[in-house]
């Protein structure tokens, strides 16, 4: 069962995933991310990973893709303003991502898998297995990410304040 | 337990494909950032799926982490766009070639 779950749930994204880049306004783009992420977290609660995937939703179908809505709608951007690419640069876009994935496509058929060390535990996705492994061996990263994010909120903050030594600069196109 | 590793990885493969493709392809700096999105997802997938299958629960903390970065990169990258669009009034990508060099 979990079996056809996993090759349908994967098509899903697959496809979601070329739509997103395929597509012509941003706003179609954001809503096909969104199918991608929630067949993403279907695919966690397909390896056990329950709580990874609720926070998966939480954070990017929550909040970043609120953020990427907003700044879509906040700029009005559409399929009017987009601008494209010339089809031999999108030619050979599509033709460096199809060699890229033939290399480590090529280096998988290569390679063989090691077998699992041990027995497989069945609820290390659970909320109190993942709480104690983090606060007991990752602490130090966990305090550092706390830094990161605190450094990215001031950053955020000043680059969207308005400096008003910087003139706009006046297109006479616009 | 039935679905075999290798085809968590060609999936992943084929996602992470998919936003190096979106990166060369597309213009608009906010669908860049999309497609990088979708590039830190696969990366998040795999790791969960290693997890899983060896029974180890670091690949899932790794995965919290990946999402941190994510988050962050984030705020700070659409700050810097809607600065630029400030300025210039438009977020194509190739109007910013001033920064090669």
């Amino acid at each position: 069962m979990s079996q056809y779950l996993f090759y349908f749930l994967a098509f899903v994204s697959i496809f979601s995933a070329l739509l997103v880049v395929t597509a012509k306004n941003p706003i179609h783009s954001v809503l096909f991310l969104i199918v991608t992420f929630f067949a993403i977290a279907g695919q966690y609660i397909i390896l056990n990973a329950q709580f990874l995937a609720i926070v998966h939703i939480i954070v990017y179908a929550g909040a970043i893709m609120v953020l990427f809505l907003f700044v879509l709608m906040l700029l009005n951007l559409n399929k009017e303003t987009e601008p494209v690419k010339s089809y031999l640069m999108k030619g050979i876009g599509v033709l460096a991502g199809c060699l890229l994935a033939l290399v480590m496509v090529a280096a998988l058929h290569k390679s063989t898998m090691s077998p699992a060390l041990g027995l497989p535990n069945e609820d290390i996705g659970l909320v109190g297995n993942l709480g104690k492994v983090l606060f007991k061996e990752y602490v130090v990263p966990f305090e550092v990410s706390s830094l990161l994010f605190l450094s990215a909120m001031i950053g955020a903050v000043m680059l969207g304040k308005r400096d008003p030594k910087i003139e706009p600069v006046n297109e006479s196109t616009n | 337990m039935k679905v075999p590793i290798e085809h968590y990885i060609l999936l992943s493969t084929v996602l992470f494909c998919i936003g190096v493709m979106g990166v060369l392809l597309r213009r608009n700096a906010i669908i860049l950032l999309m497609c990088v999105e979708i590039m830190l997802n696969s990366v998040n997938l795999l790791m969960a799926a290693f997890s899983t299958y060896h029974g180890d629960a670091a690949g899932q903390i790794f995965v919290f982490f990946i999402m941190v970065v994510a988050a962050a990169e984030v705020a700070v990258g659409l700050a810097l766009i809607v600065m630029i669009y400030r300025n210039f009034k438009t977020t194509d990508i190739n109007l910013f070639n001033k920064l090669k060099w």
